[in-house]
């Protein structure tokens, strides 16, 4: 039987991998199993339609899509209810689409690219069955006035309802809910708005629904619950009263309107409603007091702590990351106590502790914590020439917590997250023995023999150095090195350390750490005397992960080469005329750091500092907000005297070629006549089976075959670097500012990237002459053509670099130097290739079967096994096993 | 006749009678006795694997038993009679290795249905429609052939609605109705669906579309876990011209789920049980009075608008439907408030 009417729906939003981090580890992990209970819990829990959003950039979302809901669909308790299949892609709609039984949700179609686009989505959703919602969203841009809300929503009603023949009662209208109380004037009217405009949808638009994200409207006090579940019920309250019938709740995160405190009621009423100029000034201001334990958070700058006695003066030095006093202050604290080494264990440590605390409970942020670190080691460095008088006299030593030997492998040259992880460690009074890049095995295991080491760890950026790390704990099994080791960096993963590292060595445990804030914990585990138990938990953990993995690789249908080719993507070459670019042949330039900057991406720049959260908004997080500011404060300030200074002088190298399509390769050729092979690149293509239509890519696919005249692109750039300026923050003991420096050096890299880019489709190349896209838009990718690079996943062999260096005489004409696993020096550097077609998109060529490898090293000259080398990554079977 | 005035002249006449379906095909194949030579006839001699038990198949090997069939549902009173192409797709027929015959098999049922119908509309002078059978396939969509992997399906979307395109359009010629029939797993019936969609706007012809479903036992779900309400508002995006039920059920044992149907649609109900519960020998004992007594109440209390037969019922059985409910009044389709209906395997609604 029907349900009795409701008159607000509750959408479930826990299987949304952008949502719900704990989703997305799951389906990221292939446990769909427990997948399907988060869907169980939330029906349990009252969801009358659970959404499904599986948008992940390294997710194969279609995949994703499908399987979770073929999965659901064998669960009555979940499959019970109607699914909302959401994604910002068609291609993700329509699988999901072909994949329930029952009337679904498609969230969401719009007007953003148009009416034609729109009419198309709509039909479709027609004809498999769905009711849609309808983004508030058109050509221009997403609405955000109660005028422009209604205008794009009656414009898209008539369209459906009166040009397609779409039931009006199967619309439902999302007319954007936007933040308030961000502290932006403008902002302040949005909830208003919002109401608004659903008054007048439902008031003109018959039989049509309203939703909307409920917990955008909060974002500004992310942490504070009372205050956020208190303005969900508000602006609920209103809303319902207005029309909405429907929403993605969080129903954990709503309060009985009439249970809210009325002063708390009151104060966000105003600024839901917007009655008061002051409103969000208010609701910031008591919002404290609602936050239950309080904040606990650094007050503004006010010297009074200057007053306190000298213990409690460094203290709050170390927890606010303060150094302008700090060798004052130890000084004093030194002349008070008996010995130098006291006041690294009193005061220091103590102050210290409070600030590993606070980051273990999420108080703290790396950036501050790196800061605290500093003024650690430059209170540390003022009291050595002590100690060592003291040494001298008395022939003592100082035992530290335990000794970390730790190195980026051979072959590899990023560091800031080794870094970092190095100044967590110290901070929490580990000793640190850190050798740096390129470190060979042998240096690795001799230093952790000499120095006595407690723990040994390796890290690595780029995926070639995965090997390296089986490598080292072979070396570490065959020498019965049994010291535990700690595996990080971005190509690690649970995965890849059960896999492979974890089976070559069984004389020590092998941790994987996913980021800095696990370190210390891990650490100080395997250092107690539970080290045996943890160690067997690990393992156990590790087995686990390899067990599932086998699985679900079983589970995966691949097709064959040559049925994969047959799926190639492929287009009208007839009726597609590819642009020859300007010039043919390799040009150098030096980008000036000035035009660089406004490039820069600074998303991913928070991200290196464990910051997570998307530039702007991340400022406006009641949690991290403070953290990002003071980082970016800073950023920006060393920025300033980069640019000023020219610490960094970056070059770029690109070059054109005519080539074509050859099978899975691009052939590239001396001149225009086409007669002479210069160089061939060798393309990969995607074997994983797919659930409808959609093409195995292989990224030539977007290059013409012989016979039409197409041209391929390749570029290097490098921010550069600046040895100098690194030796000085090291002879300053400033971790902080070297790691900055770092980390800007790699945003440079990439905004050079990015700059070439376009300078290339606009005029170099010349293929999108007319392009005008703002920063925002570049860094999501709207233009035309790509800019794959080697070691990626649309390409992940690494070795392709030496093929491009060599066009482009990247070394001789930039400086960038290749490693011999293919990482570029310095490390902040960029190359890639461009291609040119309108369609041609990024993708993950995933995993690939033997007969693929097999035919790749025959193309590449290389044996299978030096083909099974380069490719470990991303091999779907084990070589050697058959 | 064509199509259009044929559709409108029993739009008409539902308007003041219950509309007649036929009664099985298979049952009627069996009484013929047809051994493996049967099947093959001259033009098979010589396949590989066994075909007997292929009924399809006979619309090449035996037409004018297939025809007769038809002829003598018409005789008993039938306003509609169903190709017989029930496995007439690339995926039942693999199971023969006929896939590549499917497209075949569908135009020749269609056709032989059509020559029936029309040589009994010339003689009669009323209107005889022909249905084009669709049928579930040996595939499902919503359930795994392997209970130890949930989420792995032998077959996709797109292969189902692709297999039911070729048939459709194999069809197309000589029909004036589809009939997507027997759906346990509403997932293949969406797949027909879309594919009588596309292939609807690729020729601009439109051929009106009637959807019967499975309730497979009395839990009173589809096989692939759907209620019946359910089942109604995922095949309603093909605004069919009738909906209903069939198969696996008697009339006794049918009659909530249809009542429940006619209660929520806003169109014509069809309904076409079997004749009774099969005994221990998979046989159908019902006889015509009695199936004809279930139905004929339902009628009486203005549930149905097309009423016929499925597995066990025969000519005699139609005869017998089609006498008890002459003079009755049929069902008006129902009336609701307008109201977003979706559904997982339970309905869910939302009022406008």
């Amino acid at each position: 039987m029907t349900q009795s009417v409701p008159s607000f729906v509750n959408v479930g939003e826990r299987t949304n991998v952008t949502g719900s981090a704990r989703f997305r580890k799951l389906i990221t992990e292939g446990d769909y199993a427990e997948a399907v209970s988060v869907a169980r819990q939330q029906v349990e829990n009252g969801a009358q339609i659970i959404d499904v959003n599986m948008d992940e950039g390294l997710l194969d979302s279609v995949e994703a899509m499908t399987t979770f809901l073929r999965m659901i669909a064998g669960e009555p308790d979940v499959a019970r209810v109607p699914v909302m299949i959401d994604s910002s892609k068609w291609e993700v709609i329509e699988a999901g689409l072909q994949n329930v039984q029952g009337k679904a949700v498609v969230n969401s179609i719009s007007l953003k690219e148009g009416e034609a686009i729109f009419r198309q989505q709509a039909e479709a959703c027609l004809s498999y069955g769905a009711a849609v919602i309808v983004m508030a969203f058109d050509e221009t841009g997403q609405a955000d006035t109660a005028d422009r809300k209604y205008e794009i929503c009656e414009r898209a009603y008539k369209i459906l309802v009166n040009e397609i023949g779409f039931p009006p009662e199967d619309i439902i209208f999302d007319p954007n809910i936007f933040a308030v109380a961000t502290g932006i004037e403008e902002h302040n009217n949005y909830a208003v708005d919002f109401i608004e405009a659903t008054r007048r949808i439902r008031q003109n638009l018959p039989g049509c629904h309203v939703s909307g994200g409920l917990s955008n409207i909060s974002f500004s006090f992310r942490g504070n619950e009372p205050v956020r579940r208190a303005m969900h019920s508000v602006f609920l309250y209103h809303a319902i009263k207005a029309g909405m019938d429907m929403g993605i709740v969080n129903a954990g995160q709503l309060d009985i309107y009439d249970d809210i405190e009325p002063e708390l009621r009151e104060l966000v009423e105003d600024v839901i409603l917007n009655r008061r100029d002051d409103a969000t000034d208010r609701l910031l201001e008591a919002a404290e007091a609602w936050r239950g334990q309080g904040g606990g958070k650094a007050k503004e700058r006010d010297l009074k702590w200057r007053e306190a006695p000298v213990a409690d003066r460094i203290r709050h030095a170390l927890v606010h990351g303060i150094n302008e006093f700090i060798v004052e202050d130890t000084e004093e604290a030194r002349q008070s106590f008996e010995r130098p080494l006291h006041v690294i264990e009193g005061p220091l440590m103590d102050g210290m502790n409070v600030v590993g605390d606070l980051f273990g409970d999420g108080k703290m942020f790396l950036p501050q914590v790196v800061k605290s670190a500093r003024v650690m080691k430059q209170a540390v460095a003022h009291l050595i020439p002590f100690m060592e008088e003291e040494k001298e006299a008395a022939g003592q030593t100082h035992s530290s917590a335990g000794k970390v030997v730790m190195a980026t492998v051979k072959g590899d040259v990023h560091d800031i997250g080794k870094n970092i992880v190095g100044v967590v460690l110290q901070c929490n009074g580990y000793e640190v023995i850190d050798l740096g890049v390129m470190v060979p095995c042998e240096t690795i295991l001799e230093t952790a023999r000499k120095e006595k080491a407690d723990i040994i760890g390796l890290s690595g950026l780029i995926t070639p150095s995965l090997d390296e790390m089986v490598f080292v704990a072979s070396e570490m099994e065959r020498k019965q090195v049994d010291i535990p080791l700690l595996i990080g960096g971005a190509t690690t993963s649970p995965a890849h350390t059960a896999v492979k590292i974890d089976p070559a060595i069984s004389v020590a445990p092998v941790v994987h750490v996913l980021d800095a804030s696990r370190a210390v914990g891990v650490v100080s585990k395997l250092l107690s005397d539970q080290r045996d138990a943890y160690a067997a938990d690990v393992k156990a953990d590790l087995a686990r992960i390899r067990e599932r993995r086998l699985a679900a690789r079983a589970a995966k249908n691949r097709l064959s080469l040559e049925d994969a080719r047959k799926k190639a993507w492929d287009c009208d070459w007839s009726a597609y005329t590819p642009k020859r670019p300007a010039q043919l042949g390799v040009q150098d330039l030096r980008p000036s750091l000035e035009t660089l900057v406004d490039y820069i991406d600074w998303t991913p720049f928070f991200f290196t500092w464990e910051l997570k959260g998307s530039y702007p908004a991340i400022f406006d997080d009641p949690h991290r907000g403070a953290a990002a500011k003071s980082l970016f404060d800073d950023a920006q300030a060393m920025l300033a005297r980069i640019v000023e200074e020219k610490w960094l002088e970056p070059r770029a190298v690109f070059g054109f070629w005519p080539a074509n399509r050859v099978g899975d390769d691009a052939v590239l050729y001396t001149d225009d006549t086409r007669t002479t092979i210069r160089e061939t690149f060798h393309g990969l293509r995607q074997q994983a089976a797919k659930s409808n239509d959609n093409p195995h890519l292989n990224q030539f696919d977007f290059l013409a075959p012989q016979g039409v005249e197409d041209w391929i692109g390749g570029f290097a750039v490098t921010a550069g670097d600046n040895p100098d300026i690194l030796a000085r923050f090291e002879a300053e003991k400033d971790d902080y500012n070297s790691i900055l420096f770092k980390a800007l050096s790699d945003r440079l890299a990439e905004a050079a990237a990015e700059w070439l880019h376009e300078k290339v489709r606009r005029e170099y190349w010349g293929y999108a002459p007319g392009e005008a896209l703002s920063n925002q838009e570049l860094i999501e990718e709207a233009y035309a053509g790509i800019r794959p690079a080697p070691g990626y996943p649309s390409q992940p062999d690494h070795t392709e670099k030496r093929t491009l260096f060599n066009l482009l005489e990247a070394t001789q004409r930039t400086g960038i130097g290749l490693t011999n696993s293919f990482a570029m020096t310095p490390a902040s550097s960029v190359s890639g290739l461009y291609l040119s077609h309108p369609d041609s998109v990024y993708f993950a060529v995933g995993r690939i079967l033997k007969d693929q490898v097999a035919d790749y090293a025959d193309r590449k000259g290389w044996t299978l096994a030096e083909a099974e080398r380069a490719l470990a990554p991303i091999l779907d079977y084990t070589p050697g096993a058959d | 006749m064509v199509r259009q005035e044929r559709i409108a002249a029993l739009e008409a006449l539902a308007q003041d009678r219950v509309l007649i379906l036929d009664g099985a095909m298979g049952t009627q194949i069996q009484d013929l006795k047809l051994d493996e030579d049967g099947y093959r006839g001259a033009r098979f001699a010589d396949w590989p694997s066994p075909i007997k038990g292929n009924n399809d198949i006979l619309n090449l090997t035996a037409p004018d038993a297939v025809k007769a069939i038809h002829t003598a549902y018409f005789e008993a009173g039938s306003d509609i009679v169903e190709t017989n192409t029930f496995s007439a797709t690339t995926i039942a027929q693999a199971d023969y290795d006929m896939q590549d015959l499917a497209a075949e098999i569908a135009r020749e049922g269609a056709r032989l249905a059509r020559e029936a119908a029309d040589e009994f509309e010339a003689k009669t002078g009323t209107p005889r429609a022909v249905a084009g059978a669709i049928g579930p396939t040996n595939k499902t969509l919503s359930i795994s052939p392997d209970v130890n992997d949930p989420g792995f399906r032998d077959i996709d979307f797109a292969a189902v609605r692709q297999a039911y395109y070729d048939q459709a359009a194999a069809m197309a010629e000589f029909v004036d109705f589809f009939l997507i029939e027997t759906v346990f797993d509403t997932l293949n019936a969406k797949a027909a669906i879309k594919a009588l969609l596309d292939l609807r706007a690729a020729t601009g012809e439109t051929i009106p579309v009637m959807i019967s479903g499975t309730i497979t036992d009395r839990s009173g779900r589809t096989l692939s876990g759907q209620t019946a309400e359910a089942f109604w508002y995922s095949v309603r995006h093909a605004r069919p011209w009738a909906v209903g039920l069939n198969c696996a059920l008697g009339a006794e044992e049918m009659r909530p789920y249809i009542a429940e149907i006619a209660r929520l649609a806003d169109t014509r109900i069809i309904a076409y049980p079997n004749a009774g519960l099969p005994n221990d020998m998979g046989e159908y004992d019902e006889q015509p009075g009695q199936t004809a007594g279930f139905v004929s109440e339902w009628a009486e209390h203005g549930l149905v608008n097309i009423l016929g037969g499925c597995c066990g019922t025969t000519p005699a059985h139609i005869r017998a439907i089609a006498q008890s409910v002459t003079g009755v009044q049929p069902r008006r389709p129902a009336s609701r408030n307008r109201a977003m209906r979706l559904s997982g395997l339970e309905p869910f609604e939302l009022s406008a």
